[in-house]
């Protein structure tokens, strides 16, 4: 009957280990009981006097935030303290009664209450809540002698975050806004909870956002006696908080409004950089939003407005919108059929007006065509017939992997979040984007599209600002950046932003030397010229219309169609030509042809940039007609 | 079992006969406790946590009904269920907080590593169960693995609070199982070791720039705050001193019911949960923590009791390590609130508002009542 002894033995062995297991739990309660001991009775006295007598509180010191400065100093946000009435709602019976009764003390406006309940939401048990910002002095006075009617009710200095020049810098510096739950867990995801005691706001948007943990500092935090009623007695220890980085731009002030200006409320985008070091001069989303407005919670009436504007100037267009470059791609391509031995600069082909592929003719732009056709032409009259047969000749693969290197189709890692990659169309690409097998193949006729910057071709305006900085920079491209420096508040040690090369793309001298030739006659005798007349510096440039509304067959008429489907105008400049200093991308949606939008845009801050002249300096120029001749 | 009597009398009778008296006795004991510490704590909550507990205790007394070698053959398609989820939620799960820990299922949430802290017992106690009379290396090394493989998907997630739950429930098991003495000592003292390393080069070891390779940043200074909580006054060192500041004014006999001058200034964050303890320490004084710690002794040998004394294999394990969960989640619960373990989510069993962790134990208990009834039925 060996199963039964073994069964006895089991039995034995369990009662074994529950015995051992017992007696551990025993030993482990003690151990327990020993601290409790410890806690509660031997040091009873000291813990006592923590709690009974002075309570201790450990209270958080939020350290003030960052400022950010322009290249020259000029302050685009800053800080100012300024009173706020709190409700701790852990404290208070009943909150509607206490409000009403404030309400005759202090202005409480409906949307005051609602923001109230909105917060007190978000917000923490035992964490106040503001009713109202933003106190006058003799609304505090008034309070203040008030105030043992109201416990739990309070006044505190808040520091509140100001853009001084509103809506000019909305999309590059971005906003401060409360902190929302999924910011929570963010805070709380990089073990950063004990720093984020006692802030309420945080960055959303733009720089704000993208520099949060240097902007923001360390807390500090004081233990202080607190009375029956919470209030702070007296400050028994104290751990200085430690202010945030400021931050020095590459962006100028000064610049930044010529540019925003130019664009006259119209939609669109700009992006000026320093091609030798990627740092943003000027970045333009028209419209903008006055980032002012979200600080203190912004109210239900400006946002709509906001968000239902047909406009969108929350959209960032500089960086998210993505849009067909165009002409603009004119010059990538020819400096690709030369890089790529498809073509040399002075062969020529034979332009009749349209390239036919497939049975479907591909149009140009001049009615009979432009003639023989070399590289340096098809720049300067922005040929389509030399493109797409340059394009065929090349290939969709080919064409892909020459523009990759350019950043054409992923973003550029510019340091304001928010940016859109684009699409640099490829046959992996469609493969990818497409799921129902038929609209996966690639199509022949879609490679002569992308030859002039059209079809699938959709890039954001500060890739191509970075595309043509890398072309004018002989190859080297920088990550566009805003910061230049940030600043360490307490030693005052600046550390550079280096610019640092992202790539150095291996071009011959000679070639980029005629695309860029080319690019310098479009300001002087080609499509970009009249808008460039009598400069004072040498511009290369290249005009380009995104096709927004396809007319089949027919030629474009700008009368024929609606204002929102008129084609987007793009103009990309470098100046001076010799030893560029600025590079840059406009966009106007809707403007037309991109020498009558775009290319002034591009003048104005050209003029102001290399010779400080503003654009209230009067250059008369002849109303603008419809080029006699050349695509665009 | 399900017989139908007419008689009143028998039939309350019939109703309670699945019931354990002392078991049932102490878990009421701790439920009443919780009623009156949240009402202290938390009394906007009240309604909710009745709610919480009345579903755990009539889940409890339908598990104490289930017979108990039925609960042990659902062992293997529960353990798969929720290693499935497991995975499901490594690869689909809702990141919240950082951590993957649920998963959506339709309209409803669920967190699988909660099923696992009564699926990995079940599972280990079958296996062994099975293998009876032929438990070798060879079983123990295949336990081993079924226990490690949830764990290991837990602490992906990262939980490692949970992971550390389900496998000290696997580790009971085994332990019960007879895993040689020559085994356990060794390992025991190793942790000893490593802890009082750690106590005692704590400072150096908890400088910023060192990385703990094993533990994320988190984790490390949830260590390093326990070693000084005054390093991290605002983090989560605020809870320990917080915490043991309510429980050392507690003294003696506590400021009494409704009296805690620290919660009721709502110095103590999540004191309704995790840090109910305090509330206790605080308005019932050293009395007050020993009585609980008394009742907690008498839960966990009377579960022991039931374990000795259960009538198969399975079911001796399977009870020995649901008991010690019960002592797990106390003492690691009660360390962490006075201060002598890390921060690490864990609820005080019976107490603790939460009704997961409630559904869980009071399953757990039921369990252990149906095992019970097990051994009562074989002997009439």
């Amino acid at each position: 009957m060996t199963e039964f002894r073994s069964q006895d033995e089991e039995v034995g062995q369990v009662r074994q280990r529950a015995i051992v297991a017992g007696g551990f739990v025993f030993i482990c309660l003690c151990l327990l009981a020993s601290r409790f001991f410890y806690l509660e009775v031997m040091r009873y006295d000291y813990y006592h006097t923590r709690a009974e007598d002075n309570r201790i509180a450990v209270v958080p010191v939020a350290p003030n935030r960052g400022t950010i400065v322009d290249r020259k100093g000029e302050v685009l946000a800053r800080n100012f303290a300024a009173y706020t009435l709190e409700i701790n709602p852990s404290r208070v019976d009943d909150i509607d009664d206490t409000i009403d009764r404030l309400g005759e003390i202090v202005q409480i406006d409906d949307y005051d209450r609602r923001r109230f309940r909105k917060f007190r939401e978000s917000s923490k048990f035992f964490e106040s809540v503001p009713i109202r910002t933003k106190l006058t002095d003799q609304e505090v006075a008034r309070f203040v002698a008030r105030r043992y009617l109201f416990p739990g009710v309070d006044v505190k200095a808040r520091l509140f975050r100001v853009y001084p020049h509103g809506d000019l810098f909305g999309h590059v510096i971005g906003y401060m806004g409360r902190i929302n739950t999924r910011d929570e867990e963010r805070i709380e995801a990089d073990g950063e909870e004990a720093n984020y005691r006692g802030t309420d706001h945080i960055g959303k948007r733009g720089l704000e956002q993208s520099y949060e943990s240097l902007l923001h500092g360390r807390t500090g935090s004081e233990q202080v006696e607190v009375d029956v009623g919470g209030r702070a007695v007296r400050v028994l220890d104290r751990q200085t908080a430690q202010p945030g980085n400021s931050l020095i731009l590459t962006v100028d002030v000064g610049l930044q409004r010529v540019a925003s200006e130019a664009f006259e409320g119209r939609r669109g985008a700009l992006v000026a950089m320093d091609p030798k070091t990627g740092g943003v001069l000027a970045l333009v989303s028209s419209p903008s939003f006055d980032p002012n407005l979200f600080v203190d919670g912004i109210s239900v009436a400006d946002w709509k407005a906001l968000n239902d504007s047909p406009d969108h100037p929350l959209l960032n267009r500089a960086i998210y919108s993505a849009y067909p470059p165009g002409s603009t791609f004119k010059p990538f391509m020819g400096l690709a059929g030369l890089e790529l031995g498809k073509r040399s600069a002075r062969q020529a082909i034979a332009d009749p007006g349209y390239f036919v592929f497939g049975g479907h003719r591909f149009m140009d732009d001049k009615v009979g065509g432009h003639g023989m056709v070399d590289l340096h032409k098809s720049i300067v009259d922005s040929c389509n017939t030399y493109y797409y047969m340059l394009a065929n000749d090349l290939g969709i693969e080919a064409i892909a992997d020459f523009m990759a290197p350019f950043g054409f189709g992923s973003q550029t890692g510019v340091d304001i979040p928010g940016e859109a990659s684009g699409v640099l169309p490829s046959p992996a690409w469609k493969r990818a984007r497409f799921k129902k097998p038929g609209q996966q193949k690639w199509y022949g006729g879609e490679t002569i599209s992308v030859g002039i910057g059209q079809g699938y071709n959709a890039y954001t305006p500060i890739q191509l600002a970075t595309a043509l900085s890398t072309l004018v920079n002989d190859g080297v491209m920088f990550r566009p950046h805003i910061v230049k420096y940030i600043v360490d508040p307490v030693t005052g040690a600046r550390t550079q932003v280096e610019p640092e090369p992202i790539r150095r793309i291996p071009l011959k001298p000679e070639n980029l030397k005629a695309v860029r030739n080319a690019m310098v006659d479009v300001t002087l005798e080609g499509t970009g010229a009249r808008p460039f007349k009598d400069a004072g510096y040498t511009v290369g440039g290249k005009t380009g219309t995104a096709q927004v509304f396809s007319l089949k067959g027919g030629r474009y008429r700008e009368g024929d169609v609606a204002e929102r489907l008129r084609d987007h105008s793009w103009f990309i400049a470098y100046a001076p030509a010799e030893d560029p200093k600025i590079a840059m991308a406009v966009l106007v949606e809707n403007g037309g042809f991109g020498s009558r939008s775009a290319a002034p845009i591009a003048r104005t801050v050209m003029d102001y940039y290399l010779l400080g002249k503003r654009p209230g300096d009067p250059v008369v120029t002849p109303e603008p007609q419809a080029p006699a001749g050349g695509g665009d | 079992m399900m017989e139908w009597k007419l008689h009143p009398v028998a039939l309350i009778k019939g109703l309670f006969r699945p019931i354990d008296a002392p078991l049932f006795l102490m878990v009421c004991l701790l439920m009443a406790a919780s009623l009156m510490l949240m009402q202290s704590a938390s009394p906007e909550r009240m309604q909710a946590h009745l709610m919480n507990t009345g579903v755990a205790l009539t889940l409890m007394w339908i598990t104490a009904r289930v017979p108990a070698p039925r609960l042990l053959s659902m062992a293997m398609p529960l353990y798969l269920i929720g290693v499935l989820l497991l995975v499901g939620v490594a690869l689909f799960g809702e990141t919240s907080k950082g951590a993957q820990r649920w998963l959506h299922i339709g309209v409803t949430r669920i967190q699988p590593s909660e099923l696992m802290k009564i699926a990995m017992p079940l599972m280990l106690a079958w296996y062994f169960h099975q293998r009876e009379g032929a438990i070798g290396f060879m079983e123990f090394v295949v336990a081993g693995i079924l226990l490690a493989i949830p764990v290991g998907l837990i602490v992906t997630q990262p939980d490692l609070g949970t992971s550390l739950l389900v496998a000290a429930a696997g580790f009971y098991v085994i332990y019960f199982a007879g895993l040689s003495w020559r085994l356990l000592v060794p390992v025991f003292l190793v942790g000893v070791v490593a802890l009082g390393t750690i106590v005692v080069l704590g400072d150096s070891l908890c400088q910023p720039g060192v990385d703990w390779q094993i533990l994320r940043e988190y984790q490390k200074q949830r260590v390093c705050t326990l070693l000084d909580p005054t390093s991290d006054p605002l983090g989560s060192g605020f809870h320990i001193i917080q915490s043991t500041i309510a429980i050392g004014s507690g003294g003696l006999l506590g400021k009494g019911w409704l009296n805690g001058t620290q919660t009721h200034l709502a110095f103590i964050p999540e004191r309704h949960t995790d840090f109910i303890f305090a509330v206790l320490a605080e308005e019932f004084g050293l009395v007050g923590t020993l009585l609980l710690l008394a009742v907690l002794m008498t839960l966990i040998l009377r579960g022991l009791v039931i374990a000795v004394g259960a009538t198969s294999l399975g079911q001796r394990l399977l009870a020995g390590a649901i008991t010690m969960i019960f002592f797990t989640y106390a003492f690691v619960n009660m360390g962490m609130v006075s201060g002598i373990l890390p921060v690490v989510g864990v609820p005080l069993p019976f107490i603790s508002y939460g009704g997961t962790a409630l559904v869980t134990l009071c399953v757990g208990v039921g369990i252990l009542m149906s095992i019970q009834r097990e051994r009562i039925l074989s002997q009439s």
